[in-house]
């Protein structure tokens, strides 16, 4: 399988060059220069330590969301619920780091690994009741999870007006997390970047996906779950079994993603700063053909185009919108070319 | 057909192919599966466009072919798998796509007299207002029948139309072939089954590897010349055994009983013992409670009722893979749906349903070299082509995925071996060689239950058969007084010739 990972990453990289190019034109028929909006984004991406430190602190949670949606799909089970996870993964680590605040155990051992595994916790529990009612009664997870991604939103705003959660401030909010539940920055590259630990553990969680996927039997199974559910219950496996456990263990890295915000980048759980994580962990696993390593290189590259976007809008006069629609056109040619490729194939 | 040549990308599905047929004959085109014949046919009927050659009917030439200007020329395909909605009437299946309106409404009464004149001249005995789902599979194949000769087809094109009948079914089908000749009609009768290839067809064409081999006048050639010709070599179409020397019981099924839906018995009390070193066959057509009741053995649903015991030891309390521990090993009827993996590569399908066992893998890490070295084992036991661990599996053709799937199960040194099918859609260079494994494993002790629905292979390989009709064993005998004519009663669910007479 990794021999095949270079080939099938050659289709989502000639999607990105053929987005670029027709994103040109775009840039060409409204009378500006290709070279000068390009320029900008490049620099706005990566032109410094700086920018590039911005690029890598958004991809993070999408490396989180991104392997989220990529392991289900392995099994066969399309998570469209990454973002509710990460909501409840979000919550579930700023109530381990507020209200263990200032205990004997914040104080003198760390609540940080507590706050994570809060999170994974939180996030897996939501991702495996559909799994469960998949598993038991048949019931699509798509549509679960979709319905669970309102609950999960209105819930965690709902938080934000309970009394003893909320804190006053210019938005809902909770107040900040202990000092040392916070995932430490990267402070050599800039004193103020929000870039942190958080990337390690996404890149610790690329690595053990494609491990538990390649290397363990359990993802020998939910391979052959998501290929073939006869074949895997001429194997042994228990299909449902299976089910639930990976919808568990997909929501638990979008919950990590969600910790990941809180402890690494918000110090807080605020209002809707979840709004396109989840989704766009979509779009990554898609563009990364579901497999771990492709899920890093398209969340680095959706997290550099956003940055990206930033520096358009502020260096030159054409709408930071350009990179919506390059984002757009990528999805596009690469959910096509699968479609053509299996046509193809049968 | 001329010097018809159809590639698809490098494969040379079809090289410069000359089929003739005569007019009012029977024309037999034989061959192993991938050898062309499908491909010939679907040009023929137009789906698909030759790169080169010429179509000629009645000494035109035929250009731009299509199913729509097929279906004009008078060409008529009975497809191997039927295309009925089984809540039409059988008239309505026939009219649909024919339909013509009588002001606006359906008219059913003009083809009613037509299809009725048709019945008559052939004899075919359909109830024009029977609906199609409640026919037998031969009854549905005659309304198949039916549907081309109501569109005025002069050449039919029968598609393996033996596989899924009864050995009376197909007797049936034949008196009708024989009718459909002595009126005028052409068949063109594409099979793999010798016996019914020598029986029914005038002059037979045989193809391999996309290119036609021979033609000759059927009563020329024995059966043994026609398999050499489809595998280019010397085939002992007699499996040669030994007697069985049976030893102890090893499976013994006991009253086990399966409701299905509508609360339906699917099996009905079913009992059965296989004794180690014999090969007990379960013979019956498709549908009969065959299916359910290998999927009750390998562990895949749970019987309502009854006991199944592996060498004294109750299968029914054990999963999947405590099954196979205890010395089960199932050949799937579908290799597809349940044997492997066909995304999977050749040596990931190895090692299904061993995935968790020592050396594959330890502490629930993968051990890729124990896994790349029994997969090369593997190979070069069962000589499966290509003998690349890194193939993928739905790359290989139907005979070597099979060999792999047997290759697989036979390694795990079986008490008992479930053998579903185990040849379906296999070349006769593969049918070969797989029987004489499971002879062999026989010999070695091992206690296999044959399910089949080739009675041939079943007449051939057992040493008891059992017959099974509508989830109830109808009997079980020794295999030397089973005679295809007394398993064909069976499998209709008659009991003896007394009862048949009605």
């Amino acid at each position: 399988m990794q021999r095949s990972l270079l080939r099938d990453l050659a289709y989502p990289a000639v999607a990105v060059f053929i987005a670029f190019l027709l994103g040109a034109l775009l840039v060409v028929a409204t009378g500006y220069s290709p070279a000068e909006i390009y320029g900008a984004l490049w620099h706005g991406a990566f032109g410094s330590a700086e920018n590039v430190a911005w690029s890598l602190q958004n991809a993070t949670p999408l490396v989180f969301t991104g392997l989220a949606v990529a392991l289900a799909f392995r099994a066969g089970l399309f998570n469209v619920g990454a973002e509710g996870q990460l909501i409840l993964g979000a919550f579930a680590a700023s109530q381990v780091g507020i209200r263990l605040k200032g205990t004997a155990f914040d104080t003198t051992l760390s609540i940080l690994p507590l706050a994570l595994l809060a999170a994974a916790l939180a996030g897996g529990l939501w991702g495996a009741i559909p799994g469960w009612l998949k598993a038991r009664l048949g019931v699509h997870e798509v549509i679960n999870t979709i319905m669970m991604n309102f609950i999960a939103a209105l819930l965690g705003s709902y938080f934000l007006t309970v009394p003893w959660i909320k804190e006053a401030g210019s938005v809902p909010q909770t107040p900040i997390v202990s000092a040392n539940a916070v995932l430490p920055a990267a402070r050599f590259i800039n004193p103020y970047t929000r870039l942190n630990a958080g990337f390690l553990l996404a890149l610790g969680c690329v690595f053990l996906v494609w491990f538990v996927l390649w290397r363990t039997w359990h993802g020998f199974e939910l391979r052959i779950v998501g290929l073939n559910a006869g074949a895997a219950t001429y194997a042994g496996a228990n299909v449902g079994r299976t089910t639930i456990a990976v919808m568990f263990a997909s929501g638990a890295l979008a919950g990590l993603g969600g910790a990941e915000q809180v402890l690494g980048v918000h110090y807080h759980f605020i209002k809707d700063f979840w709004v396109g994580l989840g989704f766009t962990g979509i779009a990554v696993a898609l563009v990364g053909e579901n497999h771990p390593v492709g899920v890093l290189l398209g969340a680095l590259l959706f997290g550099a185009l956003q940055n990206g976007a930033a520096e358009i809008d502020m260096m030159t006069t054409f709408p930071r919108e350009l990179i919506q629609v390059l984002q757009a056109i990528i999805i596009f040619l690469v959910a096509s070319m699968g479609y053509v490729r299996k046509r193809s194939a049968a | 057909m001329l010097g018809i040549t159809k590639h698809f990308g490098a494969l040379v599905a079809n090289r410069a192919v000359h089929l003739a047929v005569e007019r009012g004959t029977v024309h037999a085109l034989v061959g192993e599966n991938g050898a062309g014949k499908s491909t010939l046919m679907n040009v023929l009927y137009g789906l698909y466009e030759p790169d080169e050659g010429e179509v000629r009917i009645g000494g035109q030439r035929v250009t731009r072919l299509s199913p729509a200007r097929a279906v004009e020329l008078g060409l008529g395909m009975v497809h191997q798998h039927f295309m009925l909605i089984p809540t039409f009437t059988v008239l309505e299946n026939i009219v649909l796509g024919i339909e013509q309106s009588k002001g606006g409404l359906l008219d059913l009464d003009s083809p009613r007299a037509q299809l009725q004149e048709i019945i008559g001249t052939y004899d075919l005995k359909v109830n024009p207002d029977a609906l199609a789902g409640e026919l037998s599979v031969g009854m549905r194949q005659r309304v198949e029948i039916l549907k081309v000769l109501m569109r005025g087809a002069g050449v039919l094109l029968l598609d393996e139309p033996t596989a899924v009948l009864t050995p009376q079914e197909v007797e049936e089908l034949f008196k009708i072939v024989r009718l459909l000749k002595s009126q005028g009609k052409t068949i063109v009768f594409i099979s793999h089954k010798l016996r019914e290839v020598k029986a029914i067809s005038d002059r037979l064409t045989v193809m391999r590897g996309g290119e036609v081999v021979g033609s000759h006048a059927t009563a020329g050639v024995t059966e043994g010349d026609i398999a050499e010709m489809m595998v280019g070599r010397k085939v002992l179409l007699d499996v040669k055994k030994a007697e069985a020397k049976p030893g102890d019981v090893c499976l013994s099924i006991q009253d086990v009983t399966l409701v299905g839906g509508g609360s339906k018995l699917v099996l009905d009390h079913v009992d059965l013992e296989v004794r180690a070193g014999e090969i007990v066959g379960l013979a019956g057509v498709v549908g009969n409670g065959q299916t359910e009741l290998v999927e009750v053995l390998a562990g895949f649903r749970a019987p309502s009722d009854g006991r199944v015991r592996l060498d004294g030891r109750d299968l029914l309390e054990m999963d999947v893979l405590e099954r196979y521990r205890v010395g089960l090993a199932h050949i799937p009827e579908d290799r597809h749906k349940h044997g492997m993996v066909v995304d999977m590569d050749a040596r990931d399908n190895t090692i299904l349903g061993k995935q968790r066992d020592e050396p594959f893998s330890r502490s629930g890490v993968l051990d890729e070299t124990a896994i790349l070295l029994e997969a090369r084992a593997r190979i070069a036991q069962f000589d499966v082509r290509p003998p690349r661990p890194d193939v993928r599996a739905g790359d290989m053709s139907g005979g070597n995925q099979q060999k792999l799937v047997i290759a697989r199960e036979v390694s795990r040194e079986p008490r008992f071996l479930i053998a579903a099918m185990p040849t379906r859609g296999v070349d006769i260079g593969a049918i070969e060689f797989i029987h004489r494994h499971l002879i062999e494993l026989r010999d070695s002790g091992v206690a296999i239950l044959l399910v089949s629905a080739e009675l041939s292979e079943v007449l051939s390989l057992s040493d008891r058969i059992a017959v099974m009709y509508e989830g109830r064993m109808m009997d079980v005998m020794a295999a030397s007084e089973a005679t295809e004519q007394r398993l064909g009663l069976l499998m209709a669910g008659i009991h003896d010739k007394a009862e048949a007479a009605h």
